[in-house]
């Protein structure tokens, strides 16, 4: 028996299964475009196969970090900014975990936001979530990095002077393999992408719009959405990045006005991921790091026998 | 010169390859049978700038630095020649010979390349020598070098010199040059090498020599290991086979060893953007079952804290290194300090717990890595090793046979499928990961990709089944738990060789030190006792839990204590007192924090001015702080 059975085993997989037998009070408030995540994930999952205890859940801190209390995955609810490299490592460790990482956008494009460029410039194979509320939700309410200039908040009371952060330009340029942004309120696009994002073999990135009723009562979420991949009005291939970029800076530019794009922007398929790479130049077992450590017959090395002699 | 020791100092500009002859000629010695000690000093620049090695030889063990030295090899510093006039660099270039002179001995030697250096720019250096009876030798060892290969090559020349002068045999060197040089340099720096010997033959009366080296034999055979090597090496036969580092003098030294060596032993080595992705990479390698480390150096550690506090909340093994060197801030990069200590004690919010281990010698530090990881693992807790930078670079000889263990891959208290399914830690049909039970407040784990065992963890508080919890009783018993761990860890550490006690049994007074002062220390009070006081030491490498009982003990034995550190806040002496509670009134400090560490004279001195007969220490580079009272 191995000692990671759970993993890709064969089956049926129903979606309740993410489901905590005894699911904690929600923390979040009615209206919350987190559940919406919630949703999509817990239909995205079983339909790439993933069982839940395939699956490592790693989130950040804010209402968004709560996430996986509500999804009976493994899960790792980190610090503050910092779920991006925990999630690196535990993909390292064993990559034959499916391993999402999630938070909002405070904790991902604001105090972790040099984790996201790196995670994206190295192309490790993981799906990270940004809900996108443009606030700060658990904090009560303060300016975020995404949120519009002139945006007034208790701690920015004569509105904010800078301009907002463009989530999909800065993945795209970081080197993300995978640029996507849907809706809470647009589920089954929401699902489409993140089962897109979660069989994509590299860094996917999904900035997820999540109305915020409690503090941001006048988000564009509201706004309805025109899917970048369905519409007749966008003639556009995901795979080109010229084209993604173009369409990025168009919809980043407007985004606080008028129609909101989503859909998936941008896909490089045939780009080794971060794994691959390193296997590729002998930095990394071909075989899963987790799995030696439950093999009884694996032989480990000594310092003793492979160092001593040249300090001798 | 005294025949028991030869204390040979390299000196010359960064870059300029000091280190790496240093490092020959200590090898040589140690084959040869003596025990070595070095001591480097160098500055915070790449290349050029006055940087020295010592290489301390005796036939019996020693464990510091020794006090001055006896034999000056002055290369020059090639690249204090910059072609920018002398605006910046000054007299960088006689610094090798002028910057040296004050520690060097009575009746010692002086070997300098003419080629570079001119003592006539030095104003009192004639009268100096004939005062102190140095035995001086000029020699153009750069155009020696020049002539027959590269001018680079003047630190091979200075060798040859050294060897003819000593008598050490040629064939030492050469053997260790063949080990690490391509043949094509091999060639020329051998024929270098000889020259320089041969010349120094023939223009000198080396039969009577000036110096000699005395002569010893090992029982076992040694070999030659820095603390950085030890700790490394230390963590691969425990199983660690993940480190994420950023790099920052001295920590860099651990992390480029695991680096250079885990991807052949099958593991994974990252080099991340800052040292809270550092942190957090270990933590999320650890959390899959992997054994994993990161460290750092003051201001990146400082960075660390907060997932370290992650890393308790979560139950998550984690080891910490943590290279100390002289702060505030960036501080002095390569210079040693032992001023982080409360920074490692203390850093991260909460009643938070940790294990703090801090090795005093280069075999201790091989122990405390492996303990570390036993630890880190074992009780799901993290786990530093504080050490310093001049632990972290010095080479000593230790017996091989100490790094001759078995391996230990163990990560702990970790359920397999079946245990899972045996369901003997679940609840409601569920995994209980953070179960209250288990005496020593250990709650086994399981990783991810397990049947059976899926969990939350978080930094939050939580309940047994890893739900974030407010729920008081909860806290509560969530809190002991871990606290638990801590008493347990303590017992387990009793009596494992943390503490290391010197001198007489029954003695007047103590000193008290931690880490890398623990050679000095001892070596002075050696010298106390054989001027006919009566002393003892005591060496603590376990700082947290702290082993209170034990250092009660000890001070109790005696009537009054000396407790030694480099840092200017008496910090261990702080802890001591914390920690006891009382004996405050009976500890006085000698503290040091130019960047340098103490020299055993100057703990021999503070000891005798201070302690003894309650006089006025001459100099400002230790400072005395009287007892306090509790
Ligand atoms: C280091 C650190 N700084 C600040 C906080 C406080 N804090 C908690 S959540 C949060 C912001 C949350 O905003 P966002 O990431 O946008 O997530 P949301 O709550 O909107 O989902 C902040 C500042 C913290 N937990 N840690
Ligand atoms: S504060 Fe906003 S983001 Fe947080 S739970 Fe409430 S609605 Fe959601």
């Amino acid at each position: 028996m191995s000692a990671f059975s759970a993993i890709g085993e064969e089956r049926e997989i129903d979606r309740n299964e993410y489901t905590p037998e005894i699911e904690p009070q929600p923390t979040w408030c009615p209206g919350c475009g987190d559940f919406g995540v919630l949703k999509a994930l817990k239909g995205a999952l079983p339909e790439v196969g993933r069982t839940p205890e395939e699956t490592l859940l790693v989130t950040g801190i804010g209402c968004s970090g709560k996430l996986n209390s509500y999804l009976d995955s493994y899960g790792f609810h980190t610090i503050h900014g910092r779920s991006l490299p925990v999630a690196r490592a535990a993909k390292l460790a064993n990559p034959d975990v499916e391993v999402v990482a999630a938070g909002g956008d405070g904790d991902g494009y604001g105090i972790g936001g040099n984790h996201f460029m790196h995670t994206a410039r190295e192309n490790h194979d993981m799906t990270y979530i940004v809900f996108n509320n443009e606030i700060f939700g658990l904090t009560k309410g303060q300016t975020s990095p995404t949120s519009p200039k002139g945006h007034k908040s208790k701690t920015q009371p004569h509105g904010s002077a800078k301009t907002p952060i463009r989530p999909l330009s800065l993945s795209l340029t970081s080197g993300a393999s995978f640029v996507a942004r849907t809706a809470a309120v647009n589920p089954n696009q929401a699902q489409r992408i993140l089962k897109e994002a979660m069989e994509h073999d590299g860094f996917a990135h999904i900035d997820f719009l999540t109305q915020c009723p409690t503090w941001n009562k006048d988000a564009k979420q509201y706004v309805p959405y025109t899917d970048i991949n369905e519409s007749d009005d966008y003639d556009f291939d995901p795979t080109n990045r010229a084209d993604a970029q173009e369409l990025m800076r168009e919809t980043e530019d407007k985004l606080y006005e008028g129609e909101v794009l989503t859909g998936v922007y941008y896909r490089e398929d045939d780009r080794p991921s971060y794994q691959e790479e390193k296997q590729q130049i002998g930095e990394m077992p071909d075989e899963p790091l987790a799995e030696r450590y439950f093999d009884g017959d694996y032989e480990w090395e000594r310092s003793y026998d492979r160092f001593i002699d040249k300090h001798k | 010169m005294s025949d028991d020791e030869l204390i040979w100092r390299i000196a010359g500009g960064s870059g300029d390859g000091i280190a790496s002859t240093s490092q020959n000629f200590a090898k040589a010695l140690m084959r040869s049978g003596l025990h070595v000690f070095t001591h480097r000093h160098y500055p915070s620049r790449i290349r050029g700038g006055h940087t020295y090695v010592e290489v301390r030889a005796s036939a019996d063990p020693v464990k510091s630095r020794g006090d001055g030295y006896n034999f000056l090899l002055a290369l020059g510093d090639s690249f204090a020649r910059n072609p920018q006039e002398e605006a910046y660099y000054g007299n960088e270039e006689v610094k090798p010979l002028s910057e040296n002179l004050d520690e060097l001995r009575e009746g010692g030697v002086i070997v300098y390349d003419s080629g570079l250096l001119d003592p006539s720019e030095i104003p009192d250096f004639d009268e100096r020598v004939e005062e102190n009876d140095w035995h001086v030798y000029d020699i153009d060892l750069r155009s020696l070098a020049r002539d027959q290969g590269r001018e680079v090559m003047r630190n091979t020349a200075g060798v040859g010199v050294t060897c003819a002068i000593t008598g050490i045999p040629l064939d030492a060197i050469e053997e260790l040059m063949r080990d690490a040089m391509p043949e094509k340099i091999l060639e020329p720096n051998v024929e270098i090498m000889e020259t320089a010997s041969d010349l120094v033959r023939e223009e000198y009366d080396v039969d009577a020599p000036d110096v000699s080296v005395p002569t010893g034999e090992h029982d076992e055979e040694q070999v030659l290991m820095s603390g950085s090597d030890a700790i490394a090496y230390g963590a691969i036969d425990e199983g660690c086979r993940f480190i994420a580092g950023y790099p920052m003098t001295p920590w860099t030294e651990v992390f480029t060893i695991m680096s250079q060596n885990l991807p052949e032993l099958g593991g994974i080595s990252e080099q991340v953007e800052d040292e809270i992705a550092a942190a957090a990479l270990a933590i999320g390698a650890s959390h899959m079952g992997v054994k994993a480390m990161s460290g750092s150096s003051g201001g990146g550690f400082a960075l660390m804290g907060e997932p370290l506090g992650l890393a308790e909340m979560t139950e998550t093994p984690l080891v910490l290194i943590e290279a100390m060197r002289a702060g505030p801030s960036t501080g002095m990069p390569t210079k040693p300090e032992q001023a982080d200590l409360e920074h490692v004690l203390y850093t991260s919010q909460g009643d938070s717990q940790r294990v703090v281990l801090a090795p005093g010698t280069v075999a201790e530090a091989y122990e405390a890595s492996r303990r570390a990881f036993q630890l880190a693992y074992e009780y799901q807790i993290p786990t530093m090793i504080v050490y310093d930078q001049k632990l972290s670079g010095e080479l000593t000889n230790v017996p091989a046979s100490h790094f001759d263990r078995e391996p230990n891959p163990d990560i702990g208290a970790t359920l397999t499928e079946e245990e899972l399914a045996d369901q003997p830690h679940t609840a409601d049909g569920k995994f209980h990961r953070f179960q209250h039970e288990g005496e020593n407040g250990v709650s086994p784990r399981s990783v991810p990709g397990q049947k059976a065992g899926r969990y939350l963890a978080t930094g939050n508080e939580h309940n047994p089944a890893g739900h974030i919890s407010e729920d008081p009783d909860n806290r509560v018993a969530q809190m002991d738990r871990r606290q638990r761990k801590l008493d347990a860890i303590r017992e387990d550490l009793d009596g494992d060789g943390l503490l290391v006690e010197h001198g007489p049994e029954e003695a007047e007074y103590g000193v008290l030190t931690f880490g890398s002062q623990q050679g000095t220390v001892e070596e002075a009070v050696d010298r106390l006792n054989e001027d006919g006081h009566s002393v003892k030491a005591l060496t603590v490498a376990e700082l947290a839990p702290y082993p209170a009982d034990a250092v009660r003990a000890f001070l109790d034995s005696v009537d009054e204590a000396l407790v030694v550190e480099m840092n200017a806040s008496a910090q261990f002496r702080g802890l001591t007192q914390k920690e006891l509670g009382t004996h405050g009134e009976m500890l006085s400090s000698l503290l040091k924090y130019n960047g340098n560490p103490f020299e055993p004279a100057e703990i021999v001195e503070g000891f005798t001015t201070k302690i003894v007969d309650d006089g006025e220490l001459p100099g400002n580079e230790t400072k005395f702080v009287p007892a306090a009272g509790d």
